[in-house]
């Protein structure tokens, strides 16, 4: 496959959000708000920087992808079907009995998967773990860790934080999903309004301060966002942790939930999906799963 | 019919005006526990501490020993995994008034799956010496077990399922300590806690059908345990079966198969997780594959049992 060009991202992106707001309805359940977040990262990340296999999930050399912000697991399984690790139907099995499709990532039952997830905050010190691993081995692997904004308040992602630059640790490549909500955070202005956790405090400078390298972009621009991953593609597996502070719009796409806190977890109509089909402008052919 | 949280949270505002004290701190789930209810009618007496629950079950203890009764909001998981330390460093060996509305307990979490299935938090607590354990079956009882934890100094921890169950609805009783009797039956007693019980009652329903009386057991104070109350509950019956939405390991059937191997030895068949976890489902499903549902645990009963 050649590698897609930044409009066919930008559609294969568009899907991605159709057929997780599908699933989640078709589920009755799920997470909409952090998944359409991401997904234009996840997007980027599986059709152009990272070196994978789809067909060959457990190649040692590939790049790993630890979804830290675990409810976001059907935006992931989205993208990873496009990509072809597997039919695009098997996402109609989300949340089911059974299912390799779990509601937060397992990676026992999914062999695309590099990591299981679902409590928050502990998927960076899970990929500072494959990084060192990948070193000791002598593979030149990358590993990539999505975490949230509301998750960075957890005490565990600053031991990670701490840590990886003491092992210049380059290879580890952090990107956060800075959409400034969470699932229900500290009361605006106005009630139906969230402030942004991080309001005031400025975390470029912090996370520098501690080490890292970083990156700003817009989260939904894949020039931007394919601009900030060349750079981290660069450094040497000795250079600093890489980190990529992505700023996103929760619940991007669809009209309904675009910056709305109460949509963090809920569950689209039919009407909703089908708003969301004319706002994404996809023809009927492309929503088939 | 309401769901334990709901009438958690409704209990936690009646109780605000008489209790200046009482305070509640989320960890960013109120919406899903139903503390935003609270937030809401006493926006200074919440706390968000945002995404972080070893840093809440510190503050609460902090909270506790300062003389305020802070009830905490989170999923059961995070609590007793995630602030694990804290909970016995800090709540359990200081003795500190904390309040813990452990939410989405057991196997029924609403398709989240394993993750936050919790179906270790009884063996984890009930080996946690200050602890007091508490899952109330229904929404009366998780009223009353709501009021009776705020005024009874020292951490309790309270077991509140997500989803209503469909079932009998018993009679209001005051809160005794003691396991209580749902059902009369001298083939076998059928033990259980939280709604788990009400499941209890309707496979001895349809156990009674083939000729078969259960007695049902409910225990909602789990520790500390009323020992002489519940040997005598399960007096005179040949067979105990324990079922919980917990795993087989130390749990309620651990509880109950310590206690009678002790006391007053039987055979005691335990129904729950075999050592397993959990995994995205429906309530149904889950039930099923973990054979708790009325059928499944009336046809384990049936055949294991009473050949
Ligand atoms: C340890 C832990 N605490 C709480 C939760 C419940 N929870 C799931 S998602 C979420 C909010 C996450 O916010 P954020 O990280 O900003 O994610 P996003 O906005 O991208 O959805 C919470 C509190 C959890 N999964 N794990
Ligand atoms: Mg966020």
């Amino acid at each position: 496959m050649s590698a897609p060009d930044l409009g066919q991202l930008e559609r294969l992106a568009r899907r991605a959000r159709y057929l997780s707001c599908a699933a989640v309805a078709q589920a009755g359940a799920g997470h909409i708000g952090g998944p359409l977040s991401c997904i234009d990262l996840l997007v980027a990340l599986y059709f152009r920087a990272m070196r994978v296999r789809p067909q060959e999930p457990d190649w040692p050399e590939r790049d790993r992808l630890v979804l830290s912000k675990g409810h976001a697991a059907i935006g992931l399984y989205s993208v990873l079907a496009l990509r072809g690790y597997f039919p695009v139907g098997e996402l109609r099995s989300f949340d089911r009995a059974g299912s390799r499709l779990q509601g937060h990532p397992d990676m026992t039952r999914l062999p695309a998967l590099d990591a299981s997830a679902g409590s928050l905050g502990q998927g960076l010190s899970f990929g500072l773990g494959l990084v060192l691993a990948a070193r000791l081995r002598g593979s030149s692997a990358r590993t990539f860790v999505l975490l949230g904004d509301g998750e960075l308040q957890e005490g565990m992602v600053w031991e990670a934080l701490h840590l990886a630059p003491r092992y210049r640790l380059g290879r580890l490549v952090a990107l956060l999903d800075a959409n400034r909500l969470q699932q229900y955070g500290w009361p605006g202005s106005r009630t139906e309004e969230r402030r942004d956790p991080w309001e005031g405090v400025p975390l470029p400078e912090i996370f520098t301060a501690l080490g890292w390298q970083v990156r700003e972009t817009d989260g939904h621009d894949f020039s931007q966002i394919l601009a900030a991953l060349a750079g981290v593609q660069e450094v040497p597996g000795e250079g600093p942790p890489q980190l990529i502070l992505a700023h996103t719009v929760k619940g991007k796409g669809a009209p309904f939930a675009e910056g709305r806190y109460t949509w963090h977890s809920q569950v689209p109509s039919q009407e909703q999906l089908e708003q969301l089909r004319s706002a994404l402008e996809l023809t009927e052919a492309e929503v088939a799963w | 019919m309401s769901a334990l949280r709901d009438v958690w949270a409704e209990t936690l505002i009646e109780l605000a005006e008489d209790c200046p004290h009482l305070l509640v701190l989320d960890g960013d789930l109120a919406n899903s526990t139903r503390a935003d209810r609270f937030a809401l009618a006493y926006p200074g007496r919440f706390f968000q501490m945002g995404i972080a629950e070893q840093n809440l079950m510190g503050v609460a203890a902090g909270l506790a020993h300062g003389g305020f009764i802070p009830w905490l909001s989170s999923f059961a998981v995070f609590f007793t995994h995630r602030a694990a330390d804290p909970l016995r460093m800090l709540v359990a060996q200081t003795g500190a008034n904390v309040k813990i509305g452990a939410a989405y307990s057991g196997l029924l979490t609403g398709y989240t799956g394993k993750t936050h299935q919790d179906v270790e938090d009884l063996a984890i607590l009930r080996a946690m010496p200050h602890m007091t354990v508490l899952a109330p079956m229904d929404g009366p009882e998780c009223r009353e077990m709501t009021r009776w934890a705020t005024a009874h100094p020292g951490p309790v921890y309270l077991r509140l399922a997500r989803d209503p169950v469909e079932g009998p609805a018993f009679p209001r009783e005051p809160l005794s300590g003691q396991p209580r009797l749902l059902r009369e039956g001298d083939d076998l007693a059928l033990v259980s806690t939280g709604p788990q019980s009400l499941r209890c009652w309707e496979a001895a329903e349809l156990l009674a059908r083939r000729g078969i009386q259960a007695r049902v057991v409910h225990l909602g104070f789990l520790k500390p345990t009323d020992q002489p109350a519940l040997c005598a509950a399960l007096q005179g019956v040949p067979v105990v079966v324990t079922a919980e939405e917990h795993s087989v390991l130390g749990g309620l059937g651990g509880l109950v198969a310590e206690l009678l191997s002790a006391q007053a030895p039987r055979r005691v068949l335990r129904l729950g997780l075999e050592d397993t976890f959990g995994e995205s489902a429906s309530n149904q499903e889950l039930l099923e594959l973990h054979g708790l549902s009325p059928q499944r645990m009336a046809q384990r009963i049936e055949s294991e049992m009473l050949r």
